[in-house]
Protein backbone atom coordinates (compact mmCIF):
# COMPACT_ATOMS: atom_id res chain seq x y z
CA UNK A 1 0.00 0.00 0.00
CA UNK A 2 1.69 3.23 -1.07
CA UNK A 3 0.96 6.77 0.01
CA UNK A 4 -0.69 7.81 -3.25
CA UNK A 5 -3.18 5.02 -2.96
CA UNK A 6 -3.92 5.96 0.62
CA UNK A 7 -4.63 9.49 -0.47
CA UNK A 8 -6.94 8.33 -3.22
CA UNK A 9 -10.59 8.75 -2.30
CA UNK A 10 -12.55 5.74 -1.12
CA UNK A 11 -9.69 3.25 -1.61
CA UNK A 12 -8.53 3.76 1.91
CA UNK A 13 -8.70 7.46 2.43
CA UNK A 14 -11.82 7.22 4.55
CA UNK A 15 -10.42 4.35 6.61
CA UNK A 16 -7.17 6.24 7.06
CA UNK A 17 -9.08 9.30 8.23
CA UNK A 18 -11.04 7.22 10.73
CA UNK A 19 -7.80 5.73 12.00
CA UNK A 20 -6.10 9.10 12.32
CA UNK A 21 -8.93 10.73 14.24
CA UNK A 22 -9.18 7.65 16.48
CA UNK A 23 -5.49 7.63 17.33
CA UNK A 24 -4.86 11.37 17.37
CA UNK A 25 -5.83 11.80 21.06
CA UNK A 26 -2.85 9.57 22.01
CA UNK A 27 -0.58 12.38 20.84
CA UNK A 28 -2.36 15.18 22.70
CA UNK A 29 0.09 16.80 25.12
CA UNK A 30 -2.61 17.83 27.63
CA UNK A 31 -6.33 17.85 28.25
CA UNK A 32 -6.58 21.44 27.06
CA UNK A 33 -5.57 20.25 23.62
CA UNK A 34 -8.92 18.51 23.21
CA UNK A 35 -10.55 21.90 22.97
CA UNK A 36 -8.29 22.91 20.08
CA UNK A 37 -8.79 19.53 18.44
CA UNK A 38 -12.57 19.86 18.55
CA UNK A 39 -12.32 23.25 16.87
CA UNK A 40 -10.08 21.71 14.22
CA UNK A 41 -12.64 18.96 13.58
CA UNK A 42 -15.51 21.42 13.43
CA UNK A 43 -13.63 23.67 11.01
CA UNK A 44 -12.77 20.63 8.93
CA UNK A 45 -16.44 19.68 8.57
CA UNK A 46 -17.38 23.21 7.47
CA UNK A 47 -14.47 23.18 5.01
CA UNK A 48 -15.47 19.81 3.54
CA UNK A 49 -18.83 21.40 2.74
CA UNK A 50 -17.32 24.65 1.53
CA UNK A 51 -14.90 22.74 -0.68
CA UNK A 52 -17.84 21.21 -2.53
CA UNK A 53 -18.87 24.73 -3.48
CA UNK A 54 -15.46 26.32 -3.96
CA UNK A 55 -13.15 23.49 -4.95
CA UNK A 56 -15.47 21.29 -6.96
CA UNK A 57 -18.17 23.71 -8.08
CA UNK A 58 -15.75 26.52 -8.87
CA UNK A 59 -17.89 29.10 -7.05
CA UNK A 60 -16.95 31.28 -4.10
CA UNK A 61 -18.57 32.26 -0.83
CA UNK A 62 -17.18 34.91 1.46
CA UNK A 63 -20.20 34.63 3.71
CA UNK A 64 -20.18 31.11 5.04
CA UNK A 65 -19.40 32.14 8.61
CA UNK A 66 -22.81 33.82 8.45
CA UNK A 67 -24.50 30.46 7.88
CA UNK A 68 -22.40 28.97 10.65
CA UNK A 69 -23.51 31.75 12.99
CA UNK A 70 -27.17 31.37 12.00
CA UNK A 71 -27.01 27.68 12.90
CA UNK A 72 -25.36 28.55 16.21
CA UNK A 73 -27.87 31.26 17.10
CA UNK A 74 -30.78 29.17 15.84
CA UNK A 75 -29.85 26.41 18.26
CA UNK A 76 -29.05 28.81 21.09
CA UNK A 77 -32.37 30.63 20.81
CA UNK A 78 -34.58 27.63 20.08
CA UNK A 79 -33.19 25.62 22.99
CA UNK A 80 -32.68 28.52 25.40
CA UNK A 81 -35.74 30.69 24.79
CA UNK A 82 -38.22 28.14 23.52
CA UNK A 83 -37.10 24.94 25.19
CA UNK A 84 -36.82 22.98 21.97
CA UNK A 85 -34.73 19.79 22.31
CA UNK A 86 -31.19 20.40 20.94
CA UNK A 87 -31.38 17.81 18.16
CA UNK A 88 -34.65 19.28 16.89
CA UNK A 89 -33.23 22.80 17.20
CA UNK A 90 -30.19 21.77 15.18
CA UNK A 91 -32.37 20.24 12.47
CA UNK A 92 -34.76 23.19 12.38
CA UNK A 93 -31.88 25.68 12.16
CA UNK A 94 -30.23 23.67 9.40
CA UNK A 95 -33.52 23.53 7.47
CA UNK A 96 -34.02 27.27 7.85
CA UNK A 97 -30.44 28.05 6.79
CA UNK A 98 -30.82 25.68 3.86
CA UNK A 99 -34.01 27.44 2.82
CA UNK A 100 -32.35 30.83 3.13
CA UNK A 101 -29.32 29.71 1.10
CA UNK A 102 -31.60 28.25 -1.54
CA UNK A 103 -33.61 31.46 -1.88
CA UNK A 104 -30.68 33.89 -1.95
CA UNK A 105 -28.55 31.44 -3.93
CA UNK A 106 -30.79 31.59 -6.98
CA UNK A 107 -30.14 35.22 -7.91
CA UNK A 108 -26.63 35.39 -6.47
CA UNK A 109 -25.10 32.39 -8.19
CA UNK A 110 -25.88 33.86 -11.58
CA UNK A 111 -23.01 36.19 -10.78
CA UNK A 112 -19.44 35.21 -11.43
CA UNK A 113 -16.01 35.94 -10.02
CA UNK A 114 -15.65 39.18 -8.11
CA UNK A 115 -19.37 39.92 -8.30
CA UNK A 116 -20.25 36.62 -6.67
CA UNK A 117 -17.60 37.22 -4.03
CA UNK A 118 -19.07 40.65 -3.27
CA UNK A 119 -22.63 39.34 -3.09
CA UNK A 120 -21.78 36.49 -0.71
CA UNK A 121 -19.69 38.91 1.31
CA UNK A 122 -22.84 41.01 1.56
CA UNK A 123 -24.89 38.09 2.89
CA UNK A 124 -22.31 37.40 5.57
CA UNK A 125 -22.14 41.03 6.60
CA UNK A 126 -25.92 41.37 6.80
CA UNK A 127 -26.19 38.26 8.98
CA UNK A 128 -23.40 39.52 11.22
CA UNK A 129 -25.06 42.92 11.63
CA UNK A 130 -28.49 41.45 12.31
CA UNK A 131 -27.06 39.18 15.02
CA UNK A 132 -25.35 42.20 16.55
CA UNK A 133 -28.26 44.61 16.48
CA UNK A 134 -31.29 42.43 17.19
CA UNK A 135 -30.19 42.23 20.81
CA UNK A 136 -33.65 41.37 22.16
CA UNK A 137 -33.47 38.03 20.42
CA UNK A 138 -29.75 37.45 20.06
CA UNK A 139 -28.33 39.16 23.09
CA UNK A 140 -26.50 41.62 20.85
CA UNK A 141 -22.73 42.10 20.78
CA UNK A 142 -22.39 40.72 24.31
CA UNK A 143 -23.43 37.29 23.13
CA UNK A 144 -25.74 34.66 24.49
CA UNK A 145 -25.37 31.59 26.68
CA UNK A 146 -26.19 28.16 25.30
CA UNK A 147 -27.41 25.06 27.13
CA UNK A 148 -25.63 21.74 27.00
CA UNK A 149 -26.31 19.42 24.09
CA UNK A 150 -28.48 16.53 25.27
CA UNK A 151 -29.71 13.54 23.34
CA UNK A 152 -32.41 11.44 25.03
CA UNK A 153 -31.47 12.90 28.39
CA UNK A 154 -27.76 12.24 27.93
CA UNK A 155 -25.59 15.37 27.83
CA UNK A 156 -22.48 15.65 25.69
CA UNK A 157 -20.22 16.96 28.41
CA UNK A 158 -16.58 17.89 28.26
CA UNK A 159 -14.12 18.38 25.41
CA UNK A 160 -13.35 14.67 25.26
CA UNK A 161 -16.97 13.78 24.48
CA UNK A 162 -17.14 16.59 21.95
CA UNK A 163 -14.00 15.29 20.31
CA UNK A 164 -15.74 12.02 19.46
CA UNK A 165 -18.83 13.84 18.23
CA UNK A 166 -16.65 15.99 15.98
CA UNK A 167 -14.62 13.01 14.80
CA UNK A 168 -17.74 11.02 13.92
CA UNK A 169 -19.25 13.98 12.14
CA UNK A 170 -16.09 14.57 10.13
CA UNK A 171 -15.86 10.96 8.95
CA UNK A 172 -19.52 11.13 8.00
CA UNK A 173 -19.08 14.46 6.17
CA UNK A 174 -16.07 13.17 4.24
CA UNK A 175 -17.98 10.03 3.28
CA UNK A 176 -20.91 12.13 2.02
CA UNK A 177 -18.56 14.39 0.10
CA UNK A 178 -16.70 11.51 -1.56
CA UNK A 179 -20.00 9.89 -2.53
CA UNK A 180 -21.39 13.05 -4.03
CA UNK A 181 -18.30 13.87 -6.05
CA UNK A 182 -18.31 10.46 -7.69
CA UNK A 183 -22.03 10.50 -8.55
CA UNK A 184 -23.79 11.86 -11.65
CA UNK A 185 -24.70 14.93 -9.60
CA UNK A 186 -21.16 15.46 -8.48
CA UNK A 187 -19.75 15.08 -11.97
CA UNK A 188 -22.28 17.60 -13.23
CA UNK A 189 -21.14 19.95 -10.49
CA UNK A 190 -17.49 19.58 -11.42
CA UNK A 191 -18.41 20.04 -15.07
CA UNK A 192 -19.93 23.41 -14.14
CA UNK A 193 -16.47 24.32 -12.90
CA UNK A 194 -14.79 22.98 -16.04
CA UNK A 195 -17.04 24.66 -18.61
CA UNK A 196 -20.52 25.94 -17.95
CA UNK A 197 -21.53 25.98 -21.58
CA UNK A 198 -19.98 22.56 -22.13
CA UNK A 199 -22.11 21.20 -19.29
CA UNK A 200 -25.29 22.95 -20.44
CA UNK A 201 -25.27 21.53 -23.94
CA UNK A 202 -25.34 17.97 -22.63
CA UNK A 203 -28.30 18.74 -20.40
CA UNK A 204 -26.82 19.96 -17.12
CA UNK A 205 -28.96 22.65 -15.52
CA UNK A 206 -25.93 24.54 -14.25
CA UNK A 207 -27.94 27.05 -12.22
CA UNK A 208 -29.66 24.27 -10.31
CA UNK A 209 -26.42 22.54 -9.37
CA UNK A 210 -24.81 25.74 -8.23
CA UNK A 211 -27.75 26.52 -5.94
CA UNK A 212 -27.86 22.95 -4.70
CA UNK A 213 -24.22 22.85 -3.66
CA UNK A 214 -24.42 26.33 -2.17
CA UNK A 215 -27.37 25.15 -0.08
CA UNK A 216 -25.65 21.92 0.91
CA UNK A 217 -22.50 23.72 2.01
CA UNK A 218 -24.58 26.23 3.99
CA UNK A 219 -26.33 23.34 5.76
CA UNK A 220 -22.94 21.83 6.66
CA UNK A 221 -21.92 25.17 8.17
CA UNK A 222 -25.20 25.51 10.05
CA UNK A 223 -25.03 22.05 11.61
CA UNK A 224 -21.49 22.65 12.80
CA UNK A 225 -22.52 26.08 14.05
CA UNK A 226 -25.26 24.49 16.17
CA UNK A 227 -22.85 21.98 17.70
CA UNK A 228 -20.23 24.66 18.26
CA UNK A 229 -22.76 26.77 20.18
CA UNK A 230 -23.59 23.92 22.53
CA UNK A 231 -19.99 22.91 22.96
CA UNK A 232 -18.83 26.43 23.72
CA UNK A 233 -21.78 27.25 25.97
CA UNK A 234 -21.54 30.86 24.91
CA UNK A 235 -21.51 32.59 21.50
CA UNK A 236 -21.11 36.12 20.20
CA UNK A 237 -21.97 37.54 16.77
CA UNK A 238 -18.28 37.53 15.88
CA UNK A 239 -18.42 33.82 15.09
CA UNK A 240 -20.18 35.06 11.93
CA UNK A 241 -17.76 37.84 11.12
CA UNK A 242 -16.21 38.56 7.77
CA UNK A 243 -12.83 37.44 9.08
CA UNK A 244 -14.20 34.04 9.98
CA UNK A 245 -15.56 33.65 6.45
CA UNK A 246 -12.20 34.52 4.98
CA UNK A 247 -10.52 32.11 7.36
CA UNK A 248 -12.76 29.26 6.16
CA UNK A 249 -12.02 29.94 2.49
CA UNK A 250 -8.31 30.18 3.30
CA UNK A 251 -8.42 26.74 4.91
CA UNK A 252 -9.95 25.25 1.77
CA UNK A 253 -7.48 26.95 -0.53
CA UNK A 254 -4.46 26.12 1.61
CA UNK A 255 -5.33 22.43 1.92
CA UNK A 256 -6.16 22.09 -1.73
CA UNK A 257 -9.19 22.98 -3.77
CA UNK A 258 -11.19 20.10 -5.20
CA UNK A 259 -9.71 17.75 -2.66
CA UNK A 260 -11.92 16.58 0.20
CA UNK A 261 -8.98 15.47 2.31
CA UNK A 262 -7.16 18.65 1.37
CA UNK A 263 -9.95 20.69 2.93
CA UNK A 264 -9.56 18.65 6.12
CA UNK A 265 -5.80 19.15 6.14
CA UNK A 266 -6.14 22.88 5.53
CA UNK A 267 -8.66 23.26 8.35
CA UNK A 268 -6.55 21.29 10.80
CA UNK A 269 -3.36 23.18 9.96
CA UNK A 270 -4.88 26.62 10.19
CA UNK A 271 -6.60 25.75 13.46
CA UNK A 272 -3.47 24.30 15.05
CA UNK A 273 -0.91 26.71 13.62
CA UNK A 274 -1.80 29.65 15.88
CA UNK A 275 -1.28 27.32 18.86
CA UNK A 276 2.10 26.20 17.59
CA UNK A 277 3.10 29.74 16.75
CA UNK A 278 2.07 31.08 20.13
CA UNK A 279 5.73 31.33 21.09
CA UNK A 280 6.24 33.87 18.31
CA UNK A 281 3.74 36.05 20.15
CA UNK A 282 3.55 39.37 18.32
CA UNK A 283 4.84 37.90 15.10
CA UNK A 284 2.29 35.10 15.03
CA UNK A 285 0.02 36.75 12.47
CA UNK A 286 2.99 37.63 10.29
CA UNK A 287 4.39 34.10 10.33
CA UNK A 288 0.94 32.78 9.51
CA UNK A 289 0.59 35.23 6.62
CA UNK A 290 4.04 34.30 5.39
CA UNK A 291 3.27 30.61 5.39
CA UNK A 292 0.09 31.21 3.46
CA UNK A 293 1.77 33.41 0.86
CA UNK A 294 4.55 30.86 0.47
CA UNK A 295 2.04 28.07 -0.07
CA UNK A 296 0.15 30.00 -2.70
CA UNK A 297 3.33 30.94 -4.56
CA UNK A 298 4.97 27.52 -4.47
CA UNK A 299 1.92 25.25 -4.31
CA UNK A 300 -0.93 27.18 -5.90
CA UNK A 301 -3.07 24.06 -6.02
CA UNK A 302 -2.84 23.69 -2.26
CA UNK A 303 -0.98 21.27 -0.04
CA UNK A 304 -2.58 17.92 -0.74
CA UNK A 305 -2.98 18.12 -4.55
CA UNK A 306 0.63 19.35 -4.83
CA UNK A 307 1.81 16.50 -2.66
CA UNK A 308 -0.14 13.99 -4.71
CA UNK A 309 1.25 15.39 -7.96
CA UNK A 310 4.78 15.13 -6.57
CA UNK A 311 4.19 11.50 -5.59
CA UNK A 312 2.83 10.75 -9.04
CA UNK A 313 5.87 12.32 -10.66
CA UNK A 314 8.22 10.39 -8.46
CA UNK A 315 6.46 7.14 -9.27
CA UNK A 316 6.57 7.92 -12.98
CA UNK A 317 10.29 8.60 -12.71
CA UNK A 318 10.97 5.40 -10.78
CA UNK B 1 -41.38 16.57 -41.85
CA UNK B 2 -38.51 18.87 -41.06
CA UNK B 3 -36.47 18.47 -37.92
CA UNK B 4 -35.21 22.01 -37.69
CA UNK B 5 -36.62 25.11 -39.37
CA UNK B 6 -34.87 28.46 -39.27
CA UNK B 7 -37.05 31.45 -40.20
CA UNK B 8 -35.62 34.92 -40.93
CA UNK B 9 -33.10 34.54 -38.16
CA UNK B 10 -30.92 37.50 -37.24
CA UNK B 11 -28.27 38.13 -34.61
CA UNK B 12 -26.55 41.45 -34.07
CA UNK B 13 -23.56 42.20 -31.87
CA UNK B 14 -23.56 45.95 -31.37
CA UNK B 15 -23.93 46.78 -35.05
CA UNK B 16 -22.25 43.64 -36.41
CA UNK B 17 -24.78 41.50 -38.26
CA UNK B 18 -23.36 38.08 -37.47
CA UNK B 19 -26.49 36.40 -38.86
CA UNK B 20 -28.89 38.30 -41.08
CA UNK B 21 -32.35 37.25 -42.22
CA UNK B 22 -31.39 33.61 -42.62
CA UNK B 23 -33.91 30.87 -43.45
CA UNK B 24 -33.37 27.19 -44.15
CA UNK B 25 -34.55 23.76 -43.07
CA UNK B 26 -32.78 20.63 -41.92
CA UNK B 27 -34.39 17.29 -42.68
CA UNK B 28 -34.00 14.36 -40.33
CA UNK B 29 -31.45 11.68 -41.07
CA UNK B 30 -29.21 13.87 -43.22
CA UNK B 31 -25.73 15.28 -42.97
CA UNK B 32 -26.14 19.00 -43.39
CA UNK B 33 -22.99 21.07 -43.75
CA UNK B 34 -22.59 24.78 -43.21
CA UNK B 35 -19.64 26.40 -44.92
CA UNK B 36 -18.38 29.93 -45.30
CA UNK B 37 -15.26 32.05 -44.88
CA UNK B 38 -13.94 33.04 -41.45
CA UNK B 39 -16.40 35.29 -39.67
CA UNK B 40 -19.31 34.22 -41.87
CA UNK B 41 -21.43 33.49 -38.81
CA UNK B 42 -21.29 29.69 -38.66
CA UNK B 43 -20.47 29.44 -34.98
CA UNK B 44 -22.97 32.17 -34.17
CA UNK B 45 -25.61 30.13 -35.96
CA UNK B 46 -24.71 27.08 -33.83
CA UNK B 47 -24.91 29.20 -30.70
CA UNK B 48 -28.36 30.41 -31.71
CA UNK B 49 -29.66 26.94 -32.53
CA UNK B 50 -28.36 25.44 -29.27
CA UNK B 51 -29.65 28.25 -27.08
CA UNK B 52 -26.27 29.68 -26.12
CA UNK B 53 -27.32 32.99 -27.75
CA UNK B 54 -30.83 34.39 -28.10
CA UNK B 55 -31.77 35.67 -31.57
CA UNK B 56 -32.20 39.39 -32.20
CA UNK B 57 -35.16 38.40 -34.36
CA UNK B 58 -36.55 35.43 -36.24
CA UNK B 59 -37.63 31.98 -35.19
CA UNK B 60 -36.06 28.56 -34.67
CA UNK B 61 -38.44 25.60 -34.75
CA UNK B 62 -37.56 22.11 -33.60
CA UNK B 63 -40.22 19.58 -34.61
CA UNK B 64 -42.36 22.61 -35.53
CA UNK B 65 -42.17 24.03 -31.99
CA UNK B 66 -40.63 27.42 -31.42
CA UNK B 67 -37.61 26.96 -29.16
CA UNK B 68 -36.95 30.66 -28.65
CA UNK B 69 -35.65 31.51 -25.19
CA UNK B 70 -34.93 27.91 -24.23
CA UNK B 71 -31.66 27.35 -22.42
CA UNK B 72 -29.08 24.91 -23.83
CA UNK B 73 -29.79 22.27 -21.15
CA UNK B 74 -33.48 22.34 -22.06
CA UNK B 75 -32.65 21.86 -25.72
CA UNK B 76 -30.37 18.98 -24.78
CA UNK B 77 -33.42 17.34 -23.25
CA UNK B 78 -35.18 17.78 -26.59
CA UNK B 79 -32.38 15.87 -28.30
CA UNK B 80 -29.75 18.42 -29.28
CA UNK B 81 -26.07 18.08 -28.58
CA UNK B 82 -22.97 19.75 -29.92
CA UNK B 83 -19.22 20.20 -29.92
CA UNK B 84 -17.30 23.46 -29.87
CA UNK B 85 -14.80 25.02 -32.22
CA UNK B 86 -12.86 26.38 -29.24
CA UNK B 87 -12.80 23.35 -26.95
CA UNK B 88 -15.17 23.31 -23.99
CA UNK B 89 -13.67 20.27 -22.32
CA UNK B 90 -13.89 19.80 -18.54
CA UNK B 91 -10.17 20.01 -17.90
CA UNK B 92 -10.66 19.40 -14.19
CA UNK B 93 -11.89 15.86 -14.88
CA UNK B 94 -10.72 12.64 -16.49
CA UNK B 95 -11.50 11.82 -20.11
CA UNK B 96 -14.02 9.19 -19.09
CA UNK B 97 -15.70 11.53 -16.62
CA UNK B 98 -16.09 14.08 -19.41
CA UNK B 99 -18.00 11.54 -21.46
CA UNK B 100 -20.02 10.45 -18.44
CA UNK B 101 -21.17 14.03 -17.96
CA UNK B 102 -22.41 13.76 -21.52
CA UNK B 103 -24.56 10.86 -20.36
CA UNK B 104 -26.00 13.03 -17.55
CA UNK B 105 -29.61 13.00 -18.74
CA UNK B 106 -29.71 9.21 -18.78
CA UNK B 107 -28.35 8.74 -15.26
CA UNK B 108 -29.84 8.62 -11.78
CA UNK B 109 -29.55 12.18 -10.52
CA UNK B 110 -31.50 11.96 -7.26
CA UNK B 111 -29.92 13.95 -4.46
CA UNK B 112 -30.17 11.77 -1.35
CA UNK B 113 -29.33 8.47 -3.08
CA UNK B 114 -26.24 10.24 -4.47
CA UNK B 115 -25.17 11.46 -1.02
CA UNK B 116 -25.41 7.97 0.45
CA UNK B 117 -24.29 6.20 -2.70
CA UNK B 118 -27.14 3.73 -2.70
CA UNK B 119 -26.53 0.56 -4.74
CA UNK B 120 -28.76 1.86 -7.54
CA UNK B 121 -26.40 4.78 -8.10
CA UNK B 122 -23.29 2.62 -8.04
CA UNK B 123 -24.78 0.08 -10.44
CA UNK B 124 -26.00 2.64 -12.96
CA UNK B 125 -22.63 4.38 -12.76
CA UNK B 126 -20.82 1.16 -13.55
CA UNK B 127 -23.05 0.64 -16.59
CA UNK B 128 -22.52 4.22 -17.71
CA UNK B 129 -18.78 3.76 -17.35
CA UNK B 130 -18.79 0.77 -19.65
CA UNK B 131 -21.05 2.50 -22.17
CA UNK B 132 -18.92 5.66 -22.20
CA UNK B 133 -15.72 3.66 -22.64
CA UNK B 134 -17.33 2.08 -25.70
CA UNK B 135 -18.12 5.52 -27.06
CA UNK B 136 -14.54 6.59 -26.49
CA UNK B 137 -13.31 3.57 -28.39
CA UNK B 138 -15.83 4.36 -31.14
CA UNK B 139 -14.33 7.83 -31.73
CA UNK B 140 -10.79 6.45 -31.42
CA UNK B 141 -9.71 7.55 -27.95
CA UNK B 142 -10.26 4.26 -26.15
CA UNK B 143 -6.81 4.28 -24.63
CA UNK B 144 -7.39 7.50 -22.68
CA UNK B 145 -9.98 6.10 -20.23
CA UNK B 146 -8.91 7.42 -16.87
CA UNK B 147 -6.37 9.91 -18.18
CA UNK B 148 -6.83 13.50 -17.08
CA UNK B 149 -8.39 15.52 -19.86
CA UNK B 150 -5.76 18.18 -19.22
CA UNK B 151 -3.02 15.76 -20.27
CA UNK B 152 -4.54 14.84 -23.66
CA UNK B 153 -3.33 16.11 -27.03
CA UNK B 154 -5.50 18.44 -29.09
CA UNK B 155 -6.70 15.86 -31.59
CA UNK B 156 -7.85 13.55 -28.81
CA UNK B 157 -9.70 16.42 -27.13
CA UNK B 158 -11.63 17.10 -30.33
CA UNK B 159 -12.74 13.47 -30.31
CA UNK B 160 -13.46 13.63 -26.62
CA UNK B 161 -16.02 16.35 -27.29
CA UNK B 162 -17.63 14.19 -29.96
CA UNK B 163 -17.84 11.26 -27.54
CA UNK B 164 -19.33 13.51 -24.88
CA UNK B 165 -21.93 14.82 -27.32
CA UNK B 166 -22.78 11.28 -28.43
CA UNK B 167 -23.16 10.15 -24.82
CA UNK B 168 -26.16 12.46 -24.59
CA UNK B 169 -27.84 10.31 -27.29
CA UNK B 170 -28.85 13.26 -29.47
CA UNK B 171 -31.25 13.24 -32.39
CA UNK B 172 -29.55 16.35 -33.71
CA UNK B 173 -25.78 16.57 -33.42
CA UNK B 174 -23.99 19.81 -34.27
CA UNK B 175 -20.24 19.61 -34.90
CA UNK B 176 -18.28 22.85 -35.10
CA UNK B 177 -15.09 22.22 -37.06
CA UNK B 178 -14.39 18.71 -35.74
CA UNK B 179 -11.40 18.31 -38.06
CA UNK B 180 -9.73 21.66 -37.41
CA UNK B 181 -6.12 21.18 -36.45
CA UNK B 182 -6.08 17.51 -37.39
CA UNK B 183 -3.85 15.92 -40.00
CA UNK B 184 -5.21 14.23 -43.11
CA UNK B 185 -5.33 10.76 -41.57
CA UNK B 186 -7.10 12.00 -38.47
CA UNK B 187 -9.56 13.97 -40.62
CA UNK B 188 -10.47 10.83 -42.51
CA UNK B 189 -11.06 9.01 -39.23
CA UNK B 190 -13.41 11.75 -38.04
CA UNK B 191 -15.08 11.51 -41.42
CA UNK B 192 -15.76 7.83 -40.78
CA UNK B 193 -17.09 8.52 -37.31
CA UNK B 194 -19.53 11.12 -38.63
CA UNK B 195 -20.76 8.74 -41.33
CA UNK B 196 -21.28 5.97 -38.80
CA UNK B 197 -23.18 8.29 -36.47
CA UNK B 198 -25.40 9.49 -39.31
CA UNK B 199 -26.02 5.88 -40.32
CA UNK B 200 -27.63 5.29 -36.93
CA UNK B 201 -30.27 7.89 -37.79
CA UNK B 202 -28.76 10.89 -36.02
CA UNK B 203 -29.10 14.13 -37.97
CA UNK B 204 -25.71 15.79 -38.23
CA UNK B 205 -25.06 19.48 -38.78
CA UNK B 206 -21.45 20.04 -39.66
CA UNK B 207 -19.39 23.21 -39.82
CA UNK B 208 -16.09 22.48 -41.49
CA UNK B 209 -13.44 24.20 -43.56
CA UNK B 210 -12.06 20.90 -44.88
CA UNK B 211 -13.79 20.97 -48.27
CA UNK B 212 -12.79 17.45 -49.12
CA UNK B 213 -14.62 16.21 -46.05
CA UNK B 214 -17.63 18.46 -46.61
CA UNK B 215 -18.09 17.57 -50.27
CA UNK B 216 -17.59 13.89 -49.51
CA UNK B 217 -20.08 13.31 -46.76
CA UNK B 218 -22.77 15.99 -46.98
CA UNK B 219 -26.29 15.41 -48.22
CA UNK B 220 -26.93 19.11 -48.22
CA UNK B 221 -24.74 22.20 -47.94
CA UNK B 222 -25.54 25.75 -46.87
CA UNK B 223 -22.98 28.42 -47.74
CA UNK B 224 -22.89 31.57 -45.63
CA UNK B 225 -21.12 34.85 -46.15
CA UNK B 226 -21.40 37.86 -43.84
CA UNK B 227 -24.27 36.17 -42.02
CA UNK B 228 -26.36 35.75 -45.15
CA UNK B 229 -27.21 32.75 -47.25
CA UNK B 230 -24.95 32.62 -50.27
CA UNK B 231 -26.05 29.34 -51.75
CA UNK B 232 -27.71 26.09 -50.78
CA UNK B 233 -28.11 22.63 -52.27
CA UNK B 234 -26.33 19.39 -52.95
CA UNK B 235 -22.53 19.36 -52.90
CA UNK B 236 -22.47 19.44 -56.70
CA UNK B 237 -24.81 22.42 -56.85
CA UNK B 238 -22.89 24.40 -54.25
CA UNK B 239 -19.53 23.62 -55.82
CA UNK B 240 -20.79 24.95 -59.13
CA UNK B 241 -22.20 28.13 -57.63
CA UNK B 242 -20.36 31.23 -58.84
CA UNK B 243 -20.97 33.21 -55.63
CA UNK B 244 -19.48 30.47 -53.52
CA UNK B 245 -16.43 30.24 -55.72
CA UNK B 246 -16.02 34.02 -55.59
CA UNK B 247 -16.42 34.19 -51.81
CA UNK B 248 -13.83 31.49 -51.31
CA UNK B 249 -11.39 32.91 -53.82
CA UNK B 250 -11.88 36.31 -52.24
CA UNK B 251 -11.22 34.97 -48.79
CA UNK B 252 -8.12 32.99 -49.61
N1 LIG C 1 -20.00 37.12 -28.74
C1 LIG C 1 -19.73 37.94 -29.76
N2 LIG C 1 -19.65 39.27 -29.55
C2 LIG C 1 -19.40 40.11 -30.58
N3 LIG C 1 -19.21 39.71 -31.85
C3 LIG C 1 -19.27 38.41 -32.12
C4 LIG C 1 -19.54 37.45 -31.10
N4 LIG C 1 -19.56 36.22 -31.66
C5 LIG C 1 -19.30 36.40 -32.96
N5 LIG C 1 -19.14 37.72 -33.25
C6 LIG C 1 -18.89 38.27 -34.58
O1 LIG C 1 -19.82 37.70 -35.44
C7 LIG C 1 -19.21 37.39 -36.69
C8 LIG C 1 -19.40 35.93 -37.00
O2 LIG C 1 -18.57 35.18 -36.12
P1 LIG C 1 -18.59 33.60 -36.05
O3 LIG C 1 -17.69 33.20 -34.96
O4 LIG C 1 -19.98 33.14 -36.00
O5 LIG C 1 -17.93 33.21 -37.45
P2 LIG C 1 -17.55 31.79 -38.03
O6 LIG C 1 -18.24 31.64 -39.31
O7 LIG C 1 -17.76 30.73 -37.03
O8 LIG C 1 -16.00 31.99 -38.29
P3 LIG C 1 -14.78 30.94 -38.19
O9 LIG C 1 -14.76 30.17 -39.46
O10 LIG C 1 -13.57 31.80 -38.06
O11 LIG C 1 -15.01 30.09 -36.99
C9 LIG C 1 -17.78 37.84 -36.60
O12 LIG C 1 -17.68 39.14 -37.16
C10 LIG C 1 -17.52 37.88 -35.13
O13 LIG C 1 -16.56 38.84 -34.81
MG1 LIG D 1 -16.61 29.43 -36.03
Amino acid sequence: MNAAMMLAPRTGGLAALALVVSLAPLTFPNAYFYDVAVNALFNAVVCVGLNLLVGYGGQISLGHAGFFALGAYGSAILTGTYGVPPVAALAASAAAVGALAFVVGRPILRLKGHYLAMATLGIGIIIHIVLKTESQVTGGPDGIGVDAFTVLGLAVAGDKAWYWVGAGLLVFAVWISLNLIDSPMGRALRAVHGSEVGAEVVGVDTGRYKVLVFTLSAVFASVVGSLFAHKNGFITPDIGSFFRSIELVTMVVLGGMASTFGAVVGAVILTLLPQLLASFEDYEAMVLGGIMMGTMIFMPKGLLPSLRAALKRRRAAA
Amino acid sequence: MTLLRIESLSKEFGGVHAIEDLSFVINPGTIHSIIGPNGAGKTTLFNLITGVYTPTSGRILLDDHDIAGKRPFELARLGMSRTFQNLQVFFNMTALENVMVGHHLHLDRRFLPSLFRLPAIARRDAEARAHCLELMAFVGIGRYGDADAASMPYGALKRLEIARALAARPRLLLLDEPAAGLNATESREIDEVIKKVAATGVTVVLVEHDMKMVMGISDHILALDYGRKLAEGTPAQVRANQDVVAAYLGAH
